[in-house]
């Protein structure tokens, strides 16, 4: 039995140590909104934040992160920056099929927290691991503009 | 068609438009217990084969509702087709509330499970497929909001004892004089009404919701991390399941020893199926996904080498090109004796590899099985295919499987396959775990991981053309001698008796026969028997013969001496392709095209029609780090009326990414001897934000009834780019995906 801190809450996860955060998430704890995509950190869609961190859960086993925050997709819009992500997000009606989002959520707003007025090469350093097949980055690029702007 | 046309013509009156409903029969309205009304539609399939009398007695409510009007005035409205990204899910809805004057804040919608109602108007079955879910289901949607809206009017007029004539609706309100009332306050009496013999349909200047940019109705919920696709399906005591395959299509399993894998802790059961194209391979049943990629990792298989044991891509390449010299079928003739008089000729081999759709949402489904009857829970594309193929494994009838549709995470072809793979090979699993835990058994998902996606097979295919253009010495084109080789993507499917015509399949010939610049064109086809699966990828055929037609034109315009932008709309104007021009001459004024540009960037242009609709688009290229760079890409499209703007340019803008991806190096799937040399996004290797690039869209305006939007962004970027990519360095590359030497 491993206990997280997950979203500010001590949880209990009766699984094996190696199992990554992306499992124990979904099929240990049903919080499904972090995505499985690749399973080897090369498509982002698993994001979440560990201290803050971008991190990428498939690859992180639970054991790696005993005594640490970790913030998914289904809270990150309690904080400010999270908030202002997912409006700029929803305004500038990013998603298509929508299933990289939540990770390119996570990796936005982790970009967010530390520089509140990113450049395009900036977004390009903190986008690059996660992909998106619908080719919906010119609409996210803007949305981290737009959420920058709204943080000012 | 023929009240549509007439509803066109008129479209600038300030009157509501007649429109009869041929299929008045099959309308029917029901109102709710507690307030509210529901809209069904009876298939007129299932009605012709039940009987009139069987349809008469049939219980209501009607459980193929397409909209709901609730107590609380908010509308439920089903959509007849699977939403993995290209915005039906909005786009339909919008139909619908745009007739009835719905409050759009208050629509809320969902994805239609399978159903006889939910076939697709023209196709008869239920699918999504060949952007063609505005168009077919143009008229249908609004005659069913219409029909809503003139029964709420009637149940008004009834009640105030007013002329239905003085009745307006508008945020889902009716008014007359001091007279108002919600829909969902005139549902009940509304359902007591008779449907109307005629509808009246609004004239397009009257349109407060179509036209007009509408965000996902799913959008919050996206970004917040509630919308459930397939794969986030989570049911009570439900099991997770892994297949290996065998490394090569069609192999089977000489034996296996799950010892190690069986002692990983939630591991259920192991054991052997069948699988895909008579293949057998070794199911994993855990109680998640982790488990069961543990142990399939231990597992222990020797291999019986399949079908598809012999295949390499590079041997495969000099068979096409075998084939080119004698080719099988004639798809389109032309006299080719004018090429005796050519002072020159332009042209050349052309090769495209294979590609995966690889959809971020990897595929999935959900079986749940009872004594007699069956659940499904997928992201399918192919409803009524699907439904029947899992119905078949597992020894039932269709309508003893229910399929529930659940939104997918892109799927670009890979979910709308004929011969139903992985719901096949899921529901043998489902079967083969219920019968072996018998009541233990419950709910299982069947899981693919980004290795099996990738090495999965149903490829768009490998193919080769030769172009042999003979040109006199102005440049004029006197013979254009055009060879394609490459599978068949329906032969052996459903699919063959309509769209294989003389032996030639429609889906590789297209993009080509249109011949729309006029050309004094032959084309002859082969369709090799590979055993690697293949499938349509988004836009079909056009993903390959767009690049051989629109590089060779340029390529052409060059030898003439001419414009490239000068000499296609010289050939459309010859041809009256005014949608082309128009395409065509928007992206360019939109674009600067021809404008300076900064050192070591190019223009390349690039027109396509494919799925009823035209893409143009210029981009400004450079070459970066050996590979072509787009910095600003103009895209002008015909696709007639656009019904959601803000969709029909994330469309666009997210196709050109998409068919931007074969030009890059990294992108394409090989194979030696049968084995799939790809496996991840590390070795198959789609655009990321760093080689994205920003898309200005820009329609034509149009009244005429939408066509596609779907597929038709993809086939002109490619193009595009290598036409610049030629300007920048004086040579034609011929083999995507473009490598610079």
């Amino acid at each position: 039995m491993t206990t997280l801190n997950i979203n500010g809450e001590l949880v209990r996860v009766d699984a094996d140590p190696s199992t990554p955060v992306l499992w124990a998430l979904r099929d240990v704890l049903g919080m499904t909104g972090t995505k499985y995509g690749c399973g080897v950190a090369a498509c982002g869609a698993c994001t979440v934040h560990v201290n803050g961190q971008p991190t990428r859960s498939c690859v992180t086993p639970i054991s790696a992160v005993v005594g640490q925050k970790i913030t998914t997709i289904e809270a990150v819009g309690n904080g400010r920056v999270g908030m202002a992500v997912q409006a700029a997000w929803i305004a500038h009606d990013v998603a298509q099929c929508g299933y990289c989002q939540s990770g390119q959520i996570m990796s936005a707003t982790g970009l967010l927290e530390t520089n509140r007025k990113p450049t395009d090469a900036d977004i390009d350093a903190a986008m690059a691991g996660n992909l998106c097949r619908c080719g919906t980055y010119q609409r996210i690029r803007a949305a981290i503009h737009a959420a920058a702007k709204s943080l000012a | 068609m023929d009240a549509e046309r007439v509803a066109q013509r008129l479209s600038g009156a300030s009157v509501r438009q007649a429109l009869c409903i041929d299929r008045r029969n099959f309308l029917r309205l029901t109102a709710l217990a507690g307030g509210g009304l529901v809209i069904s539609w009876h298939a007129p399939i299932a009605a012709a084969a039940a009987g009139a009398a069987a349809e008469a007695a049939k219980p209501l409510p009607d459980p193929n509702p397409f909209v709901r009007i609730n107590a609380d005035n908010t509308v439920d409205i089903l959509v007849n087709r699977l939403d993995f990204g290209q915005g039906a899910l909005t786009a339909l809805p919008m139909l619908l509330a745009e007739e009835p004057d719905v409050d759009w804040s208050q629509v809320r919608a969902g994805l239609a499970p399978a159903g006889d109602a939910y076939k697709d108007p023209v196709f008869g079955i239920q699918m999504t497929g060949g952007s063609n879910a505005i168009n077919h289901s143009w008229l249908q949607y609004r005659q069913i909001g219409a029909v809503a809206r003139a029964m709420l009017v009637a149940a008004a007029a009834d009640q105030w004892t007013v002329a239905v004539s003085s009745c307006t609706t508008g945020g889902g309100v009716v008014r007359s004089g001091g007279h108002h009332a919600t829909y969902a306050a005139l549902a009940e009496a509304a359902a007591r009404q008779p449907v109307p013999e005629k509808v009246l349909l609004k004239p397009r200047s009257q349109f407060k919701i179509i036209g007009k940019g509408k965000g996902r109705l799913d959008a919050a919920a996206g970004a917040t991390g509630k919308k459930k696709y397939g794969i986030d399906t989570r049911l009570p005591g439900m099991m997770v399941a892994l297949l290996q395959r065998a490394p090569t299509f069609g192999g089977q399993v000489a034996s296996f020893d799950a010892t190690r894998a069986l002692a990983i802790k939630g591991v259920r059961d192991i054991f052997q199926v069948s699988t895909d194209r008579g293949g057998t391979g070794v199911a994993i049943v855990a109680e998640g996904y982790w488990p069961a990629k543990q142990a399939r990792d231990l597992l222990q298989v020797t291999w019986k080498a399949g079908v598809g044991g012999t295949v390499s891509s590079d041997t495969l390449l000099a068979s096409y090109r075998d084939a080119a010299r004698s080719p099988a079928v004639l798809a389109l003739d032309h006299d080719m004796s004018a090429a005796a008089g050519a002072v020159r000729h332009v042209g050349g081999e052309y090769s495209f590899p294979y590609l995966a759709h690889a959809p971020m949402e990897p595929l999935n489904a959900t079986f749940e099985l009872k004594s007699g009857t069956a659940t499904v829970m997928a992201g399918s594309q192919f409803q009524t295919i699907d439904q029947g193929a899992v119905a078949q494994t597992l020894g039932l009838k269709p309508e003893q499987v229910q399929l529930i549709t659940l939104p997918a995470g892109g799927g670009f072809g890979r979910r709308a396959v004929p011969s139903s793979d992985y719901l096949r090979e899921g529901a043998g699993i489902a079967k083969a775990w219920y019968e072996r835990q018998g009541d233990k058994a419950g709910p299982v998902k069947v899981m693919w991981s980004r290795e099996d996606d990738i090495r999965g097979g149903y490829y768009r295919p490998a193919h080769l053309h030769t172009v042999d253009a003979a040109l006199d010495d102005k440049g004029k084109v006197l013979a254009w001698d055009h060879v394609i080789v490459g599978q068949s993507l329906v032969k052996g499917t459903p699919f063959e008796g309509f769209l294989i015509k003389n032996g030639v399949d429609g889906t590789m010939s297209e993009g080509v026969v249109e011949n729309v610049y006029g050309l004094p064109l032959r084309l002859r086809i082969t369709h090799p028997d590979v055993a690697v699966p293949v499938l349509w990828w988004r836009s079909v055929g056009n993903t390959h013969t767009a690049f051989v037609m629109e590089t060779m034109a340029d390529e052409v315009a060059q030898a003439a001496g001419a414009d490239p932008v000068a000499w296609r709309l010289d050939r459309f104007a010859a041809g009256s392709h005014e949608r082309h021009s128009a395409a065509l001459r928007l992206a360019v004024k939109r674009s600067g095209y021809g404008g300076k540009l900064p050192q070591g960037h190019a223009w390349g242009v690039a027109v396509h029609e494919s799925f009823g609709s035209v893409v143009a688009y210029v981009v400004d290229v450079s070459i970066v780090d050996g590979r072509p760079r787009v910095h600003q890409a103009t895209a002008g499209v015909h696709a007639n009326l656009v019904v959601n703007p803000l969709a029909a340019e994330a469309q666009v803008q997210g196709a050109a990414i998409f068919g931007f991806a074969m030009t890059q190096p990294g992108f394409e799937i090989t194979l030696k001897d049968g084995v799939v040399q790809q496996s991840q996004f590390t070795d198959f290797t789609p655009p990321r934000m760093t080689e994205a690039f920003p898309v200005a869209v820009h329609f034509v305006p149009s009244e005429d009834p939408p066509t596609g939007l779907g597929e038709p962004g993809v086939p002109a970027i490619a193009p595009a780019v290598a036409n610049a990519l030629a300007k920048l360095t004086g040579k034609r590359l011929r083999k995507l995906p473009l490598v610079l030497a």
